[in-house]
């Protein structure tokens, strides 16, 4: 697993009290980590603040699973 | 009771005589305030009245730009913003049949716009900290119409809708976000009506007078405090019982 992977999923384990297991590469936020809308906002700032990026709103709503993110993420940076 | 000590509010039309009454209440039990406005004038005075935690943050409301920007430069100024009361509001007064677009857009501009970028600006920092007091600035009117007001009640009716929107957004997060409803309060204001006017508004308050700024500013001061935590989404209306909501 990436660097960048691996802090992504330390976000997601913190932010969101779920086993490490459970966020998988398909793992999606809401339907399979048990997040909610305000959540996933929550998530996107802190990935904006780890990693020191801007991501537009239009954006946000793309990255709905944990490879999602990490694929923005790696692109982004 | 209500020590709001190790916070920091914003608070928008400070040069107004209840936005004065509300910075004092607040940096009276702790807080320090960032004082917003058009006129700086008044807000050194006030920001030197009031000495250490005070901080003068000019900004025109009608700017979307410059709206945008208050927030940031807030929690530059005073490490966060814990507190955000939009107090700021002008009136364009006219008969509906007579309103322009200009004098209906300025009002909702001012009035509603610049509440609802201000909330959004202040969001982030309140969900990290897991705490948020914000306390809209709505009016009887916007309860209760007036004529020659179409305008500024809907701005203020707007306030109230949005603010509860928003309170069940953030709920989860400890942030409440209330509206508080003045009456006829002795204001800069209400110094231009006529003598005749203001026995005519004497009569539809059931105590016989206007309230005072400080009487507001009381108000915003328990929304804003700890104690407050259990209430939102709901408009405090404190107007000597003109309208009994």
């Amino acid at each position: 697993m990436s660097d960048i992977a691996v802090r992504v999923k330390k976000i997601v384990v913190e932010h969101l009290s779920v086993e490490e297991e459970k966020v998988t590469e398909s793992a999606s936020f809401i339907d399979d980590l048990g997040a909610d809308s305000l959540d996933t906002v929550e998530l996107v700032m802190a990935f904006e603040e780890e990693f020191g990026i801007e991501i537009p709103d239009d954006a946000a709503e793309t990255i709905q699973t944990f490879g999602d993110a990490v694929k923005f993420i790696t692109e982004a940076q | 009771m209500f020590d709001l000590t190790g916070k920091s509010a914003l608070i928008t039309g400070a040069s107004g005589g209840i936005g004065g009454a509300i910075a004092k209440a607040l940096h009276g039990a702790g807080a320090n305030v960032g004082l917003s406005g058009t006129r700086v004038d008044p807000l050194n005075e006030l920001a030197a009245e009031l000495g250490d935690r005070a901080f003068v943050l000019p900004c025109d409301l009608g700017d979307a730009e410059a709206v945008t920007a208050l927030p940031k430069q807030a929690a530059e100024a005073m490490g966060s913003v814990d507190i955000l009361v939009n107090n700021a509001g002008i009136t364009r007064d006219n008969l509906f049949m007579r309103m322009s677009d200009d004098e209906w857009q300025s009002v909702i501009d001012v009035n509603l716009t610049s509440t609802f970028r201000l909330c959004k600006g202040v969001l982030r920092g309140m969900m990290k900290a897991r705490w948020g007091r914000i306390v809209n600035i709505s009016s009887v009117v916007g309860a209760t119409g007036n004529p020659g007001q179409g305008n500024y009640a809907a701005a203020k009716a707007g306030m109230v809708g949005m603010s509860k929107s928003l309170a069940y957004e953030v709920a989860s997060r400890g942030i409440t976000v209330n509206a508080l409803a003045p009456g006829f309060i002795e204001t800069a204001m209400t110094d231009k009506l006529t003598d005749d006017q203001k026995t005519a508004i004497l009569t539809q308050i059931p105590t016989g007078r206007m309230g005072a700024p400080a009487e507001i500013a009381a108000g915003v001061l328990y929304l804003s405090s700890p104690e407050a935590a259990y209430v939102t989404g709901t408009t405090l209306h404190i107007n000597g019982g003109m309208a009994m909501l």
